[in-house]
């Protein structure tokens, strides 16, 4: 099966702006894609040329076999989009807004009723937009992205600003929109959401794509150091762990003993040498690096500054 | 098309008519001004002062329906704004709605609605207008749709330019409203200075009272073809214009 999404050599400039530099990546059927990276390194101008709403300076996008500019009004059509910061009408009711999108599309609709069902906003559907908590107001935006049941879902920072709660609720909906066998793309400058939710992420800065990969596998090829850090008085058990193959580190102070190495199966071998030397330890855990170890290991800064 | 059209035209409709002043600021302003002017200016007037109740008869019926229109495309200018700066036109567009039919319905809206209070004029002009309301209502109404969608295009035409909903409203009814001074109904405009004159001929409100005045008065149709062909203009030129400075975002 071809990819969902191709884009090669894409750039794009407003003025003497260069949001975009150059950018490539495929999107594989049925999988979750994330585009990561900070504020302003052009996730959302890449994101807005593949739903059609921009036009690339350069390059060349296939949605669906579609060329997203020429063939924008046939894509809308099978495309479902959220996108950052987007408002409705202020008085406009949650059902009314539901069953507006409804009609927009040529595609049979789901039903409208059934989706705000399972998008928990049954007891909403007669408030009026402006009346909707943010986190209310995004899973309507969702609905809306998923009333003509597309085959490829956008979403642009969907979890931006919500409390910790109605994000998890949001994840679990994505997850649900994936084993409905459709395909996702969405952007996000949450390491944790992108290495909780994505089957590929591409981490892009200044425009232009680092590295494209699985968070694990990501991860492992550039953040493959482990950490291990237990508490123990047994004598000699810090010579112990530096005769473990793949330690590089051990540093022992005040009874808490640092092992730092690579490999997958360091916490499994340290393990093993505890219990055949009967170390007692006191303490016991392991620092496992995530995405955002990695963001910072190749960009030289966290994704937050 | 149509469906879609139909559907959003609804839903636009009750969006404006739960606004708190949208509704009752843009249909009963002008149905006050006319029932109150009218009050104020019939109460000196005697059989004899032609100008005063000419202006009854004509002038303050075509004021008041020019003002149903102004505040048609006045609000009509708001709500793009406002659309563009919070993102729904935008959302909009990210479906496979075309962009003309969004404006369309939003101009249909507009038209509607100045039906609606030029109907409500007319009741409100029989009951206790001082003179009575007696003219060609349907022609009167068809007169009042061409102006108001010309004047639409020039609201359309603010709406591209301005930069922020903020000021939308006031920049609109400062380019709109004093048109109104120099648009013939309260002096001729033959018996303006030149330079006014010439002024005056250039602002399409002068046409539209022209049209107003002349099809209240029982003119025919065939009298007005100028100032229609000078609405049309007025209506090209604007939508050309739009056309290339319009902001989606």
């Amino acid at each position: 099966m071809p990819p969902v999404i191709q884009v090669l050599g894409v750039r794009k400039t407003y003025g003497s702006m260069v949001a975009v530099a150059d950018v490539s990546f495929e999107v594989n059927n049925g999988e979750i894609f994330g585009l990561i990276g900070p504020n302003g390194a052009g996730k959302t101008t890449t994101m807005e040329c593949i739903e059609g709403l921009r036009v690339p300076d350069r390059g060349t996008i296939t949605v669906l076999g579609l060329n997203p500019t020429r063939d924008v009004y046939k894509l809308q059509d099978r495309i479902g989009v959220q996108l950052q910061q987007a408002q409705l009408q202020k008085r406009i009711k949650v059902w009314e807004a539901v069953d507006l999108w409804a009609s927009l599309y040529r595609k049979k609709a789901i039903e409208g009723e059934r989706l705000l069902e399972q998008l928990g906003l049954m007891d909403k559907r007669d408030a009026w937009f402006m009346n909707l908590s943010g986190g209310q107001k995004q899973r309507l935006f969702i609905a809306l992205a998923l009333i003509n049941d597309p085959e490829v879902v956008f979403l642009d920072e969907l979890t931006t600003g919500l409390d910790p709660q109605s994000r998890r609720a949001i994840w679990d909906l994505v997850r649900g929109i994936r084993e409905r066998g459709k395909t996702v793309f969405l952007t996000t400058h949450l390491m944790e959401e992108a290495e909780r939710l994505c089957d590929r992420v591409a981490i892009i800065e200044h425009g232009r794509i680092i590295d494209i990969d699985t968070p694990q596998r990501l991860i492992n090829r550039h953040c493959a150091e482990r950490t291990v850090v237990l508490a123990t008085i047994a004598p000699n058990a810090a010579d112990r762990f530096r005769a473990i193959p793949g330690v590089v580190e051990v540093i022992d102070k005040d009874s808490r003993i640092t092992i730092r190495g690579y490999g997958d199966d360091l916490v499994t071998t340290v393990i093993h040498c505890l219990s055949e030397h009967h170390i007692r330890v006191t303490d016991f855990r392991t620092v496992v690096p995530n995405l955002e170890d990695v963001f910072l290991k190749l960009t030289g800064r966290s994704i937050r500054d | 098309m149509l469906r879609r059209l139909s559907k959003l035209t609804w839903i636009e409709i009750k969006i404006f008519m739960r606004e708190p002043l949208g509704a009752f600021g843009t249909i009963v302003i002008p149905v006050l001004v006319f029932l109150v002017v009218g009050r104020i200016a019939s109460h000196g007037l005697t059989t004899d002062s032609l100008a005063g109740s000419g202006f009854i008869h004509v002038g303050l019926p075509v004021l008041a329906s020019l003002l149903i229109s102004l505040s048609s495309v006045l609000s009509l200018v708001t709500i793009i704004s406002i659309y563009r700066e919070s993102g729904i036109l935008k959302r909009l567009r990210a479906t496979p709605l075309r962009p003309q039919t969004i404006l369309t319905a939003h101009v249909i809206v507009k038209l509607l609605l100045t039906v609606a209070t030029l109907a409500l004029l007319v009741l409100a002009g029989k009951r206790y207008y001082p003179v009575g309301v007696h003219a060609p209502y349907l022609s009167f109404t068809i007169a009042l749709l061409i102006s108001t969608w010309s004047i639409l295009s020039i609201g359309f035409l603010i709406a591209s330019i301005v930069p922020t909903a903020r000021f939308a409203q006031p920049i609109g009814a400062f380019i709109l409203y004093p048109m109104i001074g120099l648009s013939g109904l309260f002096v001729p405009v033959a018996s303006l200075p030149p330079a006014l004159r010439a002024f005056a001929r250039v602002l399409p409100l002068t046409y539209a009272v022209s049209l107003l005045q002349g099809i209240w008065n029982g003119d025919r149709w065939l009298a007005h073809v100028y100032d229609i062909a000078a609405l049309v203009l007025v209506f090209v030129v604007c939508t050309a214009l739009s056309a290339k400075v319009f902001r989606w975002e």
